[in-house]
């Protein structure tokens, strides 16, 4: 079944390997930047972490040069703070989390794993990356403007985020980062485009919906969340943008004044905005984490040599989260003002949606009991996804009971949740991932003995810094404070004492990133030859060379059943390639598999 | 290699023995006053901590179930090669369990829905409108970057009139009486947050939002901002003063009265003087 349709490899170096239309290419362009972003982005963390354990002690070395006010002996001005996890959030999130899950994963896997070979649109795939250069452009830029970059938090909230008084970062730098946001927003709604497309339309022969691997099918559903969510997002930063530009009043209220300076004229809602930014904002939570479920699902079963367990209901609960993450934005606003009447009704739904996170729990663990479990890297960063997802789903509903969320919302429970759930979940996924398909990206072998060192001091150092911002949270720690000492009952040891403990761990969380960036860099030069399929693994992207020629599969490849057959009984290998048939004896349950 | 799975007990142990560990310090639990740390000064800061200690005994019974299940298996079902390096055990070969499914679907489905209900009143109590005290406002709270205003009806009871008692950043209230607030903001979003009461509501410009809370203890407490507003966010705090009775609520608010009509120079400014600048 040879395809005439094969093009050939682009011999211009500018087209081969910069301005590709390569989905593989492509990707690996948004892994670099999103790692690169992702070393951007810790630093500024630590540099938040430094002014919480020990407030307004000048930091070593960067106090110099990050802020160079002598009048201020080092210690860091108030603002910049603000910028500091404004900035940190912001990278994280909408530059590195999205687009490594989705634009690097995404690219490389989609037609991989579904035997196509290349997205559907190739030329909107690399106007979706090169569209991320303009908002890397304006992000770096605000750093450079009048008052700075952006600092009303990376919620963006008017009127701090409108008016030019209400902070040096609103005078120039959340333009930047309207705008930044903007291009980050066009690359995810033409990429999701691609994705749902190709899903839809390029899948091999006898690849049906239901064979597809579950990395494909959280991709697919976080496309079709993005595709019908980020219009919001986009007519929101929109309608912010017109408002600090062109003089409209979709979000301040009648009268307000910031300081001593004039009185808005025009009748707009501060809550508008809120709304549609969470109808966004609360589904991107998903985006940031389905696509990991998808990956520690493959990587479960593929070193577990054992089927997934309950891959259809797996699908299901996929689903669910997705459709259930469309009515659940309400509760980032239970004390914004908004009727409580409301805030009821989305405590239900948010309620709810932790039902399909813990069926996923459980299956998870199902698919290892009883298999033969190999600890390879990926393996122990893919359980280190479930075990530290745990801890952020059952956080969760504290946040989602109404009455308890009166005390801990905006505080540093919050922020512990969400770092369970984006570094404990998102990022260990996105280690899963690399560690996984490394050889097939690269066709080179990452270092295992480097692999489980990082992984240790990553996961021990992840639970000593954010495990008790959970405590000093509901201790009653606001988040966003430079200086928790201003109050009274922040003062007390214990809460200075898990501050400073909490940095420390940070600091070791960051230093255990070295072993991996060696291991990455290495490998990608000197590690060993990788051979078509070094985990014995079943679905499509192992049955072609590492790393794959220009297109993909020399013939285009026919598919059998899903990509969970290990260890079938009788079989020599315990693998078997979604290319080859099942055996005649075995029937697969239809609700199940 | 079966040994990583002690890694993971350990860190499932560590976040056990943080939490087990927070009741029994004041530091690391909610918020009390340092005299009586174990006493909860609010009606509706009781109602929350008991949902709180309620969610937190179900999450944390779900948490060691899940990550004894996770460990477990990790430990139990790691690969062992034998002799000739072939693998000692094969690995099941199933695809999944319909029974457990239904099972583990409609236990937390169970358990979600009944938290979900049993919650409801409190949030309507401490939050609906309805529910609201039928007194007279105690005070009218404004934020603005980055202080607490506060204009007291005075004498004659109604806020915005020449009587009107302004103070920053104090709170007065008297013990054992619903305190009613209409919370404002003249600037950027703030939030009233009063750790000890378990009370936060965000303070929007251009809406007037009704909160109330008690305290069953006189003394003095803090008031954060808990919502970014700016530079001074971190430092926008103010003091919260519970009165042991009216009467000696009522003598500050005499001795304040007195103490504004003498710094007073010529005629009050009316509704939009700026009671701060002192």
């Amino acid at each position: 079944m040879s395809d005439a349709h094969v093009h050939p490899r682009p011999r211009n170096p500018l087209t081969r390997y910069v301005f590709s239309t390569d989905h593989k290419v492509i990707a690996v362009q948004f892994l670099f930047s999103g790692l690169i972003f992702f070393a951007v982005g810790g630093l500024l963390a630590m540099i938040i972490r430094w002014q919480l354990a020990w407030p307004w002690r000048p930091v070593p070395i960067l106090s110099k040069w990050l802020w160079s006010a002598p009048a201020l002996g080092g210690q860091m001005p108030p603002e910049f703070y603000n910028k500091l996890f404004t900035m940190h959030a912001t990278i994280m999130i909408f530059f590195v989390i999205i687009p490594i899950l989705t634009g690097a994963f995404g690219n490389f896997l989609i037609p991989l794993m579904i035997g196509a070979r290349d997205m559907a649109f190739p030329k909107l795939n690399m106007f979706s990356y090169w569209i991320m250069w303009p908002g890397f452009a304006f992000l770096l830029a605000s750093f450079f403007v009048e008052g700075g970059p952006s600092e009303a938090g990376w919620t963006g909230y008017p009127p701090l985020s409108t008016d030019p008084h209400a902070a040096p970062g609103s005078l120039n730098g959340q333009t930047y980062w309207l705008l930044a946001l903007l291009c980050a927003g066009i690359s995810s709604l033409t990429g999701s485009i691609n994705y749902i497309t190709t899903v839809v339309m390029l899948r091999a022969p006898g690849m049906k919906m239901f064979r597809m691997p579950m990395t494909v099918w959280s991709l697919f559903i976080t496309a079709l969340l993005q595709a019908f969510a980020l219009p919001v997002l986009t007519s929101a930063l929109v309608m912010q943008l017109l408002d600090r530009t062109a003089g409209t009043n979709f979000f301040s209220p009648v009268g307000a004044s910031v300081g001593n300076g004039p009185a808005v004229t025009g009748g707009g809602a501060p809550l508008l905005f809120q709304h549609l930014f969470w109808f966004y904002s609360h589904p991107a939570v998903y985006v940031m984490i389905l696509p990991g479920m998808g990956i520690a699902s493959d990587v479960i079963s593929t070193f577990s040599r054992k089927p997934l367990f309950g891959y259809k209901p797996m699908v299901v609960a996929l689903a669910a989260i997705a459709g259930l993450g469309f009515i659940v934005w309400g509760h980032h606003m239970f004390q914004s003002g908004m009727n409580p009447a409301l805030g009821a009704t989305f405590m239900v739904s948010t309620m709810m949606i932790a039902l399909p996170s813990a069926i996923k729990v459980f299956n998870w663990i199902g698919t290892m009991w009883g298999g033969r479990i190999q600890y390879t890297s990926a393996m122990l960063n893919a359980m280190a996804f479930v075990s530290m997802f745990i801890i952020g789903g059952l956080s969760g509903i504290f946040m989602a009971a109404t009455p308890v969320d009166i005390h801990i919302h905006d505080t540093y429970f919050i922020v512990g949740h969400i770092h369970y759930v984006l570094f404990g979940g998102s990022t260990f996924a996105i280690f899963a991932g690399v560690y996984y398909w490394f050889p097939k990206i690269f066709g080179r072998t990452m270092n295992e003995g480097l692999g489980k060192v990082h992984f240790l001091f990553t996961f021990i150092f992840m639970t000593g810094t954010f495990l008790f911002m959970h405590i000093v949270g509901w201790h009653g720690h606001m988040r966003r404070i430079p200086d928790p000492t201003v109050y009274e009952f922040l003062r007390a040891p214990g809460v200075v004492w898990m501050n400073q403990f909490m940095t420390i761990c940070a600091f070791a969380l960051g230093l255990a990133q070295v072993p991996f960036v060696l291991n990455f860099f290495y490998s990608l030069v000197a590690g060993p030859k990788a051979e078509a399929n070094p985990w014995k693994a079943n679905s499509l992207e192992w049955t072609t060379a590492s790393p794959p020629p220009h297109y993909n599969f020399e013939d285009l490849p026919r598919v059998f059943h899903a990509p969970y057959e290990y260890s079938v009984p009788g079989g020599e290998e315990d693998y078997l390639p979604q290319t080859s048939p099942l055996p005649p004896n075995i029937t697969l349950d239809p609700v199940m598999a | 290699m079966r040994y990583w799975s002690l890694i993971f007990a350990l860190a499932a142990a560590f976040s056990v023995g943080a939490f087990a560990y927070a009741p029994f310090s004041p530091d690391w639990w909610l918020p009390n006053t340092v005299a009586e740390p174990g006493h909860v000064v609010s009606k509706a800061g009781r109602e929350i901590d008991a949902l709180f200690i309620i969610i937190l005994w179900l999450t944390g019974g779900v948490f060691v179930a899940t990550q004894a299940a996770l460990v477990w298996a990790q430990f139990r079902y790691a690969d062992r090669l034998d002799a000739e390096g072939k693998p000692a055990r094969p690995a099941r070969y199933f695809h999944g369990s319909q029974r457990l499914e239904v099972i583990w679907t409609i236990i937390p489905a169970g358990i979600l829905v009944f938290l979900a209900l049993y919650q409801m009143s409190t949030w309507a109590d401490v939050k609906f409108r309805s529910a609201a005290p039928r007194t007279p406002v105690l005070a009218e709270l404004t934020g603005r970057q980055f202080q607490w205003m506060v204009k007291y009806p005075g004498p004659d009871g109604k806020v915005g009139t020449a009587d009107d008692l302004f103070t920053v950043n104090d709170l007065h209230l008297v013990k054992d009486e619903t305190a009613l607030i209409h919370l404002k903001s003249s600037d950027v979003i703030h939030s009233f947050f009063l750790p000890q009461m378990r009370i936060k509501q965000d303070a929007v410009p251009g809406m007037t939002i009704p909160v109330w809370f008690d305290c069953d203890r006189a003394g003095r407490y803090e008031l954060a901002c808990a919502e970014l507003c700016g530079w001074g966010h971190y430092k926008m705090r103010g003091d919260v003063v519970v009165h042991e009775t009216r009467a000696e609520f009522e003598a500050w608010q005499a001795a304040k009265l007195a103490e504004q009509g003498r710094s007073q120079v010529g005629e009050p400014e009316g509704e939009t003087s700026e009671g701060d600048r002192q």
